[in-house]
């Protein structure tokens, strides 16, 4: 097991290296020039070329490369174009918060798509079942954008149940250390400011979770119903186990292995796509930073962004063959 | 009779006293700006978007003021200031008793150490110590396109309170430069001690000092106690500036009473917002222009202002003010805006005329469009402040070139693309979308700067006339405001005679706030000064 996760971590070397390659020569291809973008309309030649040269844009594109790898080689993501600070600081500020409502989604997602699955499984054919399938085909094909201000509309502005936007309530005092603010919130024992934090985090979470709950009720449910076929089902009623124990011992188990990767990889396009939640909720996270450095051209936002994206994939995607072999020993790993 | 008069004289006296009562400030709370986006960075001297410039305005200030709500200029932290006869030396005296918010004293040498950082050549004189500079790695924005290198020869602190500039070369529009957000003054103390630091912790003596910010969520400010201009404020505690990109989130903070002011709303919300009995909407028509240009670098727009002349009175730049700008605009008669001294209020501006327009066709020698290929028509890929949706915009001005028989085909590029490529006028060019948001409300900012080929070949328009060029000469070095007034509005009766650009529209800005929100006035400058504001 040790030597798997070794060769699985060394894998992300190579797959990182082809992820920047793969960044450079988009970037190279794509028009626009980050020092027009930054000085607009008011952009004279002499301004242009001092920008581009205190930018290190005018030097070849290998030599760019070149010395970007060189910075990573030194865990230096190095200053971002447009707010002139660092990368990693700027990331160390805004992953976390992604995290989080990546983590509240997959939370909400996981707990309810796998209860209404193995519902919808064991009653097969009934109105549950037919309004839950029903129910996810809405939630999968739901924009979040729209879904999101109609949250709003409901939950915030008429029932006045939630705040409306934000991470935090700005008369709320929090101190911030590892900038989890549930965390954060925990470690201080301050109640006052967990409470805020979970509202502030709910909407957010509901409207990113849905589609990911759509897609793991119906696996759920297509896989218990395939295990629940199984000649050692049939074995365990003869033995005259009683359903509940034989659902949720027996068939959830092997049940559950195809759900785990789609959970797994569901977190992996959640840490990328939750730009549209967290734009409609003005949510400071990562994906919205990366989507602006893109329309930007800010390459050293591009550069950083890409690569933490990338690593966490990898990251997810290691943890998820961990949890098979947990889930299902054997399923040896090879 | 007498207890009449009594009862009379109470009401009068109550009167007088509940309209006095309305008017005196109260003191206290947090006001919740919502924004569209996040600042960029804090330091003055580098910051070009006005996200940034809004804490600036707040935190930081200038030797030179712009009055409430237009760009004429007052004394700030200059007292005053004094001009030699030859227009070159500029002597300001400044304010005592001014500190900045890391508790040392503003003095000429904080003047001269806040500009001639941005130097690029440093001719200064401390009149105390002084300190040694650090060489600035970025280049400072505003200072290389205002030209402050060519305009600056030295800056000199003569005594503590006493800082003179001597100039290059004659330059009028100086004063109102220097109440630009670049000209501010910092605190050298606080720069020193941490250079790389200054975007991220701006220290000045403005009415509000920094506290935190949390990017892409919210940047916290606080009254300042110490602040030398008691009379006019602060009167809030503090003021929290809210990231919110979506427009109609934003807006709908405002409705739910979270925020107090929604920066940039939609349109469609306007209204709304109108009807709304819990809000106001502060409005302000802004400094800016959209314009449509031709490429002077070729024919026939080179040469042919009946041609050009056509294509203004063909385009019906009402509708698209009407139905694109959707009422948030006015049609621009002259290129710079109407709050602007030297406007030319008896240019009569291109009525919307088909058959005129046909007829100076004809006479430019191409009656009915024959004999001109189709031309392109440049369309900006996103909203500016002067012009909400240029693709839009140009599809509008197809129509109506289609209507006197000229056959048009839009082209657009990415933002940084179309700049890049407007500024070389390529042979592909025809006709250009693009405009511009004024700096100091000089009309040099927009007059010289946007149309006169001549002087440059970087100016986007390269239009070139002999007389027009001496006009922006002229301008720049006459002292005299009236005097220049009157040479400015001499180049717009110009410019409406020979066309070299055709004036769409100056945009307005309305940003809708709560009624808890009092004396807060939008500036043309686009800056936000919460100085004054109170809350209800």
């Amino acid at each position: 097991m040790t030597g798997f996760i070794i060769r699985r971590t060394l894998i992300v070397i190579p797959t990182l290296l082809g992820v920047t390659i793969v960044i450079f020569s988009m970037l190279a291809i794509t028009p626009g020039d980050p020092a027009e973008l930054l000085l607009g309309e008011r952009a004279t030649q002499a301004s242009l070329e001092a920008m581009r040269e205190y930018l290190g844009l005018n030097k070849p594109l290998y030599v760019q490369y070149g010395l970007f790898l060189k910075r990573v080689a030194k865990f230096d993501l190095g200053q971002t174009i447009w707010s002139r600070d660092k990368v990693s600081k700027e990331i160390g500020a805004r992953f976390p918060a992604t995290i989080e409502l990546a983590l509240a989604a997959m939370l909400i997602s996981s707990l309810l798509g796998i209860t209404l699955g193995i519902i919808s499984a064991t009653k097969q054919y009934s109105w549950f079942d037919y309004a839950s399938m029903l129910g996810s085909l809405v939630g999968v094909s739901m924009p979040v954008f729209w879904l999101g201000l109609m949250f709003m509309l409901l939950f915030s502005l008429t029932l006045g149940w939630f705040p409306m936007s934000g991470r935090i309530g700005v008369e709320t005092d929090l101190t911030v250390v590892t900038n989890f603010y549930v965390l954060d919130a925990i470690l201080m024992r301050n109640w006052a400011g967990l409470k805020d934090a979970l509202m502030h985090l709910a909407l957010p979470a509901l409207a990113l979770s849905t589609i990911p709950l759509a897609i793991v009720a119906r696996m759920t449910r297509s896989s218990m119903l395939e295990v629940l076929r199984q000649d050692y089902i049939k074995t365990a009623r003869a033995k005259g186990l009683s359903e509940t124990k034989i659902v949720l011992k027996h068939a959830l188990r092997n049940g559950l292995i195809p759900v785990v990767t789609v959970v797994g990889l569901q977190f992996g396009i959640l840490m990328g796509g939750a730009i549209l939640t967290e734009t409609v909720f003005a949510w400071p996270g990562v994906g919205k930073w990366l989507f602006d450095g893109v329309v930007k051209r800010d390459y050293m936002v591009i550069q950083g962004g890409t690569l933490l994206v990338a690593t966490t994939f990898v990251i997810v995607n290691l943890v998820v063959d961990v949890l098979y072999a947990v889930i299902n020993p054997r399923i040896s790993v090879k | 009779m007498v207890k009449k008069i009594g009862i009379v004289l109470c009401i009068l006296v109550l009167l007088v006293y509940g309209t006095a009562l309305a008017q005196t400030p109260k003191k206290g709370g947090t006001l919740i700006f919502g924004r569209g986006g996040d600042s960029v960075g804090l330091d003055p001297a580098y910051e070009t978007d006005g996200n940034s410039f809004m804490i600036c305005d707040n935190v930081h200030e200038g030797l030179v003021f712009y009055k409430d709500e237009s760009t004429d200029t007052e004394p700030g932290l200059a007292e005053s200031w004094t001009i030699a006869p030859d227009g070159k030396t500029y002597t300001f005296k400044l304010r005592k008793g001014v500190k900045f918010h890391d508790g040392t004293p503003f003095n000429a040498d904080a003047v001269v150490f806040s500009h001639g950082r941005q130097m690029k050549e440093r001719k200064l004189k401390f009149f105390g110590k002084g300190w040694d500079i650090p060489k600035q790695e970025r280049p400072p924005e505003y200072w290389v396109t205002m030209e402050m290198d060519g305009t600056i020869d030295s800056i000199e602190a003569v005594d503590e309170y006493t800082v003179v500039y001597k100039l290059k070369r004659v330059e009028a529009p100086f004063i109102a430069n220097m109440g630009m957000d670049f000209a501010d003054i910092i605190s050298p103390t606080a720069f020193m001690k941490d250079p790389g630091g200054a975007v991220r912790n701006p220290v000045g003596t403005g009415p509000y000092k920094f506290v935190k910010w949390v990017k892409d969520d919210s940047l916290t400010l606080e009254a300042y106690k110490d602040y030398w201009n008691k009379a006019k404020g602060p009167y809030m505690d503090r003021v929290v500036f809210r990231v919110i990109p979506e427009n109609s989130v934003r807006f709908l903070e405002l409705k739910a009473g979270s925020i107090h002011l929604c920066q940039f709303p939609n349109a469609a919300d306007i209204p709304m917002a109108k009807k709304d009995p819990n809000l106001w909407v502060p409005t302000q028509p802004g400094m800016n222009i959209g314009y449509l240009g031709y490429n002077h670098k070729k024919e026939p727009w080179k040469s042919n202002v009946k041609l050009r002349r056509a294509i203004a009175h063909a385009i019906n730049r009402k509708a698209i003010v009407d139905n694109i700008y959707q009422g948030m605009g006015e049609v621009a008669k002259n290129c710079i805006p109407p709050t602007m001294w030297g406007y030319n209020k008896d240019v009569p501006g291109y009525a919307y005329d088909v058959e005129l327009a046909k007829k100076l066709l004809a006479e430019a020698g191409y009656p009915e469009g024959k004999g001109l290929p189709e031309i392109t028509l440049w369309s900006m890929p996103v909203p500016r402040p002067y012009n909400p949706e240029g693709l839009k915009v140009g599809v509008a001005m197809i129509g109506d070139l289609k209507k006197i028989g000229i056959k048009s085909r839009i082209v657009s590029y990415d933002w940084g693309t179309y700049l890049n490529r407007q500024r070389d006028q390529p042979e592909d060019m025809d006709l250009f979308q693009l405009g511009w948001t004024g700096d100091n409300g000089d009309p040099d900012n927009f007059l010289a700067v946007l149309f006169d080929g001549m002087a440059s070949p970087e100016v986007r328009t390269q239009w070139h006339n002999e007389t027009y060029h001496k006009y922006m000469l002229d301008g720049k070095q006459t002292v005299d405001q009236a005097k220049r007034a009157e040479i400015y509005q001499k180049a717009l009766q110009l410019m409406y005679d020979e066309v070299p650009v055709i004036p769409i529209a100056h945009s307005t800005v309305m940003w809708p706030a709560s009624k808890k929100v009092v004396n807060f006035k939008l500036h043309p400058t686009g800056s936000v000064m919460l100085r004054s504001v109170w809350l209800q």
